[in-house]
Order: structure tokens, then C-alpha cells, then sequence
């Protein structure tokens, strides 16, 4: 099973790298610290599994400290690492602001620091790279998935927004209306937070679906989450109506659950939150410490479309495994 | 005026209609109602179901402010309880086992504040606030992080089944209200958590066992916690131990507040509790269908509770005395003022 997940994961990454699975000796034997929030979420947890993995396939000697949510637990990590002589650090920060002096030593010592997933206030002298998903682009990649399901019929959508005023939510907002300004046909008629939960999304979604004409005017769900579409999935399934079918429903992460609602056809899309940015990441090392190239300063991960057609009960189990 | 039809003008209700009509005038579609499947469909019915947990926290919620006390960790005791219920459902345990234990649980937190409280003679508020925090901590390790999901439909039926046409968390709510109601009012037990919240010295003077009584108020509180818990459990056929009863404790004390019972302790009702908390999901359910935009939800409801507090305020009781025609000023406005005090010191 460990071995499958494996095989599978290194399948996917080489086809994500291409042509870097070939240099993949180039950090063998190196050593790199990895300072990791913690394991708030699946996603969390699934990306230092991944991280581990990636490690595991370039040979590098990973040293990993999980900060529990503290920001001082990661500034003490880093100057450990520093303290250490690694040879490069991963960071994913906990907060935006406050990292110039510790990051200035590992500059000092020239270790270079390469950032996951979430950006900072700082110099961007002061890191080497930051590896990021584009968050209007996954909600773009979900709208443009709309319209052309849709194909110029008339749709009326809900959205189901993640916390009010953060990034994610207002970001992938953003992009989805992006994609369907483009036709004049699709429009959102109710969009109401969720904030990112299940028993939100599902309580939303019961109002959204009395106000609309007990969901019959409704034609499509956009969610800015997995677990809020999971949520309205229930709350369609209990109003009587089929959700997939008399509603779409198209959201953002690619959690294993959304996998098993789009096998059993509950579901009908969603756009993968990738964990892997340490792969990116190693890659761009791997180009700077031996070639001397120096990476651009933001790496943008691929925001990938799920489908049925792409093998949901496998990509569930395979995700499953990774710790989401 | 009798005693009954004065009960049936206490601001409460008044309020719960005029959000009500506000709903109506936002959304037409408010009160209609459908029946499938022998089961009733509609907005007022969401407003019972979805305030069914909120609810059930005030009850005990109720019990414990009566005591002059207060219990913040009902929300993290609701996400130990649908930890407990959903893990122990998926390794096959028997429904009836699981939710003994899952109670049960409850019920050790409960009993774990009360003796914070009685025995240690903690402040209520610091005593709740170690298990607030720590409740959530457990919940995590015992999902071990994970939405622990199930697919046990004994369980799911208690958050999205269906009994006599309504929704199973409505019968709970109201069984729980109707028994709790009873055996504070029919016992005297009502009188006693009453004195030890006027006074608790004088109360055990006067022979009352103030620190078993307290114990038990709290464990009561967990209890239906517990409850609650179960129910928003099954509500999403998973255990969300980061989420779940997420600052409830604030909406249970609200309700409670709004109910008109003093955050000073002694007097209390649990059926306006009950009322108290419906008043706070018809506010949520009527957002949530007129089409606001979410940027509004907290200005909203921030604005209606500062009407409602100010409608059941003391100088509001004397000035609707003063204005109200035809109607005979009591012999002693003493009733009046107590249940209008209710608002002093609200949480918000």
C-alpha cells in the first residue's frame, strides 16, 4: 500500500518536473532543514508528507522541525539549522511579518532559504525563492471549467465563500468571476460565507437552495473549499435534488473527500491545492547550488483540474495515504 | 393584568416576531411551507433545526449563569463528544454504546469544571476557560487531526432524520427543554440553584449542599453539551474537531442573556433560553436567505442585539410602562424590572 502511494507520487512527479527528474542526483547526499508550521489542516499534513518523500527521491538528508503554530518556535529552528551549517532551509511562515533578522543570519552564513506556500514582508534579497499557488488562478481554472460545462446556456451559480477578508477566499473569488465575465450567461446570484467548514457549508447551502425556488433555479455550486462543497453536497442530497447532475458543483483543493463525492458522481470538479511545493523547490536548489542559476523570485505551482474522468477513487486512496 | 397574558407580551417574543417579519419582508418565501416524504420542509423549519444546538448548550447554559457561574467550554466539550461519537461508530462499536459513551464524556467534563468551580473554588470563568482550550486539544488527538467521517445512519439519523415530520434535532431540543423545564420547576431543585446564585453562603447556611448542587449544575451543562455535540456530528457525517461548536459558548450565553436570565445569577428560564436562542438562528437563517452580502453578516446581527438588549433594557421597561395606554400600572412594578435587568452586563 505505502509502496503503491509511493510509486504513484513518483509517477505524478515526474510528469509534473519533466526533464528535472533526470538531474535528481544533484542534491544527493545534501542536507536541508525544513521549518513547517505545524499540522493544522490535511493539506498541512499532506504537504510534509510529501516534502518527506521528495526528499527521500533527490537523496537529501531532510531535517524537519514542526513550529505548532509559533512563529519564535521557527526563528529557533532556523538558527538551529543555521547553527547546523545546513545547506539549505524550506520555510513555510506561520505569519507574514518579522522574519529580517533570522533570515539576514542564514544569509550571512549564505544558506540559502527557499519559502512554501505563503510569502512574506521581508527583502526579497533575503530569500532565494518563494513557491506558491496562485490563488485567482485556481478560481479561474474552476470558472473556466463552468463555461465550458455549460457551453453558453443560461446558469445561475452559488458560491460559497471562504472566511470573510482572507486571502483565499477573497482571491479565488476574484479569479472564478474573471473566468465567467467572459460569457454573459453565467452569473452568480447568492454568494455567502461558509467559512471553509462543513457544517457551514451545509447550513448556507440549505438557505441558498430555500431562497432559490427550493434549488431549482440554482444550476451550478462554486466553492471555495472542498469541505464546504462536502457540506452543501449533503444539504442538496436532503433537499431531494441530485447533486452533480440538477446542481454542479466545482471547488478548490482536492481533498481526498471531494474525490469520493465526484466518484460517486456527487461532485463534479475540483482544482488541486498542490502539496507538492517542495518538489519545485528542491528543483530550484538543485539549479542554484550547482549550477549557479538563479531561480525567479516566485514560483508559481500548477493549479490543476480533477475531473471523473481522472481516476477519483484512485486519486482518494492515493491521497488518503499522504496523510490528508 | 393576569399573569399569563402578561407572560405573552415579554419583549423576547416581541422580538423573535419582529425578526421574523423582517425575514418575511426580505425574503416572501419565509414562512411557506412544503411537505415530502412525510417530512416538513421550510425556512422557520431550518430556524428550529439549526438552533437546535445552540439551544441545547443554553439549557444548560441556563442552570449554570442561574448559579451565577459560566461555562465556557461547551464548545470544545461539543467537539470531544462528536470525537468520541464518530471515531468509536467507525471502528463498529454499537450506536447505543457510542453515544452512552459520548454523553458520558460529557458528562466527566462537566463533573471535571464543577470541581474546578465547587471543590477548588476557581472562578467559574477561569475554571471553563482550562477546558475551552484544552477540550479543542483533545478533540484533535482523539481525530488525531483528521474529519474522522462515518457512514452509521443511526447516528446521521440524529442530526438529519426526521420524527413526527420534523427534523430529529427539533424533538430533541424540545424533549430535553420540556424534561430540564420539569425538574427544575416541579422539584424544588429550581429554588435551590436559584438561592445559591443570590447567595451561596447564606444558601448552605441554610442547609443546601451548595458544592454538590454546583457539581452537578456543571455536569448538566456538559451533558448537554455532549448532546449538541452529537447532534452537529451527525449533522455533517463527521467529526470537525478544529470547527466544530466554534465560540457557541458565546451564542449559548447570548441566548441565555437574551432569555432575560441575569449573568448575576438567581432568577432563570430555560424555555426563554430556548426562545433566546431561536431569536439568535432567526437572525443567522434570515441573513443567510434575504442575500446579503457576508461582509455584512456580523454588522447585522451586532445591530439587532443591540436593539434587542436596549427593547428589554430596565429604562425601556419603565418608559413602555409610562407610554402604554388603558393599562393599569401594577401595584408593584418589581416583575417587571426583574425580568427587564435580564439585559444588564450582555456578553457583546
Amino acid at each position: 500500500m505505502k509502496l503503491v502511494n509511493l510509486l504513484a507520487l513518483s509517477v505524478s512527479t515526474f510528469a509534473v518536473m519533466g526533464s528535472g527528474a533526470m538531474a535528481q542526483s544533484g542534491l544527493e547526499g545534501m542536507t536541508i532543514g525544513f521549518s513547517q508550521i505545524g499540522s493544522e489542516s490535511g493539506w498541512r499534513a499532506a504537504e510534509t508528507s510529501v516534502t518527506r518523500q521528495q526528499a527521500e527521491e533527490w537523496g537529501v538528508n531532510l531535517q524537519f522541525s514542526d513550529a505548532q503554530q509559533r512563529q519564535e518556535n521557527q526563528i529557533r529552528a532556523i538558527r538551529s539549522f543555521v547553527a547546523q551549517g545546513v545547506d539549505a532551509i524550506l520555510l513555510a511562515p506561520v505569519v507574514a511579518t518579522g522574519w529580517e533578522e533570522v533570515l539576514s543570519e542564514a544569509k550571512d552564513a549564505e544558506i540559502p532559504v527557499v519559502l512554501l506556500d505563503r510569502g512574506i514582508e521581508a527583502p526579497e534579497d533575503l530569500y532565494l525563492t518563494s513557491v506558491a499557488s496562485d490563488q485567482v488562478l485556481e478560481g479561474r481554472v474552476a470558472g473556466e471549467w463552468l463555461v465550458e460545462e455549460v457551453a453558453g446556456e443560461e446558469c445561475r451559480v452559488v458560491e460559497l465563500q471562504g472566511t470573510v477578508g482572507s486571502s483565499p477566499a477573497i482571491n479565488r473569488k476574484q479569479g472564478f468571476e474573471e473566468a465567467i465575465a467572459e460569457t454573459d450567461t453565467i452569473e452568480i446570484v447568492r454568494s455567502q460565507t461558509g467559512d471553509f467548514t462543513r457544517a457551514q457549508g451545509k447550513q448556507v447551502m440549505e438557505g441558498f437552495l430555500r431562497a432559490e425556488n427550493g434549488g431549482a433555479d440554482i444550476c451550478a455550486l462554486y466553492a471555495h473549499n472542498d469541505d464546504m462543497a462536502v457540506g452543501a453536497i449533503q444539504a442538496i442530497n436532503e433537499a431531494g435534488l441530485a447533486p452533480g447532475e440538477d446542481i454542479l458543483v466545482v471547488s478548490i483543493d482536492a481533498v481526498p473527500d471531494i474525490f469520493t463525492a465526484i466518484a460517486a458522481g456527487e461532485a463534479n470538479a475540483t482544482v488541486e491545492l498542490t502539496p507538492n511545493m517542495a518538489g519545485p523547490a528542491f528543483e530550484a536548489l538543485d539549479a542554484y547550488l550547482n549550477d549557479g542559476v538563479e531561480p525567479e523570485k516566485f514560483i508559481i505551482t500548477e493549479s490543476r483540474l480533477y475531473t471523473a474522468e481522472d481516476d477519483p477513487e484512485g486519486e482518494a486512496e492515493r491521497r488518503r495515504g499522504l496523510g490528508y | 393584568m393576569t399573569r399569563p397574558m402578561r407572560s405573552l407580551v415579554k419583549p423576547q417574543f416581541v422580538a423573535l416576531a419582529l425578526i421574523l417579519l423582517l425575514n418575511w419582508i426580505l425574503f416572501p418565501g419565509f414562512f411557506s411551507f412544503f411537505v415530502r416524504d412525510g417530512r416538513i420542509y421550510g425556512s422557520l423549519i431550518d430556524v428550529l433545526n439549526r438552533g437546535a444546538p445552540v439551544a441545547i448548550l443554553a439549557i444548560g447554559m441556563t442552570a449554570v449563569i442561574a448559579t451565577r457561574g459560566i461555562d465556557l467550554s461547551v464548545g470544545a466539550v461539543m467537539a470531544i463528544a462528536g470525537a468520541v461519537a464518530a471515531t468509536m461508530v467507525g471502528d463498529g462499536t454499537p450506536l447505543f454504546i457510542v453515544l452512552m459513551a459520548a454523553l458520558g464524556v460529557g458528562l466527566l467534563c462537566g463533573l471535571w469544571n464543577g470541581t474546578l468551580v465547587a471543590v477548588l473554588g476557581l472562578q467559574p470563568i477561569i475554571a471553563t476557560l482550562i477546558l475551552m482550550v484544552a477540550g479543542r486539544g483533545i478533540a484533535q488527538t482523539i481525530t488525531e487531526g483528521f474529519i474522522v467521517t462515518f457512514n452509521d445512519p443511526g447516528l446521521i439519523f440524529l442530526g438529519s432524520g426526521a420524527m413526527l415530520g420534523l427534523p430529529t434535532p427539533i424533538i430533541i431540543m424540545a424533549t430535553l427543554a420540556v424534561l430540564a423545564t420539569a425538574v427544575f420547576r416541579l422539584t424544588a431543585l429550581g429554588l435551590f440553584v436559584q438561592s445559591i446564585g443570590v447567595n451561596e453562603s447564606a444558601s448552605t447556611y441554610a442547609g443546601l449542599r451548595s458544592r454538590a448542587l454546583l457539581i452537578g449544575v456543571y455536569a448538566f451543562a456538559g451533558f448537554c453539551a455532549a448532546t449538541s455535540g452529537i447532534i452537529a456530528a451527525a449533522d455533517i457525517r463527521g467529526a470537525d474537531a478544529n470547527n466544530v461548536g466554534l465560540w457557541l459558548e458565546l451564542d449559548a450565553i447570548l441566548a441565555v442573556v437574551i432569555g432575560g436570565t441575569s449573568l448575576m445569577g438567581g432568577r432563570f428560564s430555560i424555555p426563554m433560553s430556548v426562545v433566546g436562542a431561536l431569536i439568535i438562528q432567526a437572525m443567522n437563517t434570515g441573513i443567510l436567505v434575504s442575500g446579503f452580502p457576508p461582509e455584512f453578516n456580523l454588522l447585522v446581527k451586532a445591530a439587532l442585539i443591540i436593539v434587542i438588549l436596549v427593547v428589554q433594557s430596565p429604562l425601556a421597561g419603565r418608559i413602555w410602562y409610562f407610554v402604554a395606554p388603558s393599562r393599569e400600572r401594577p401595584p408593584d412594578d418589581r416583575p417587571s424590572r426583574t425580568t427587564a435587568t435580564s439585559a444588564e452586563g450582555g456578553p457583546k
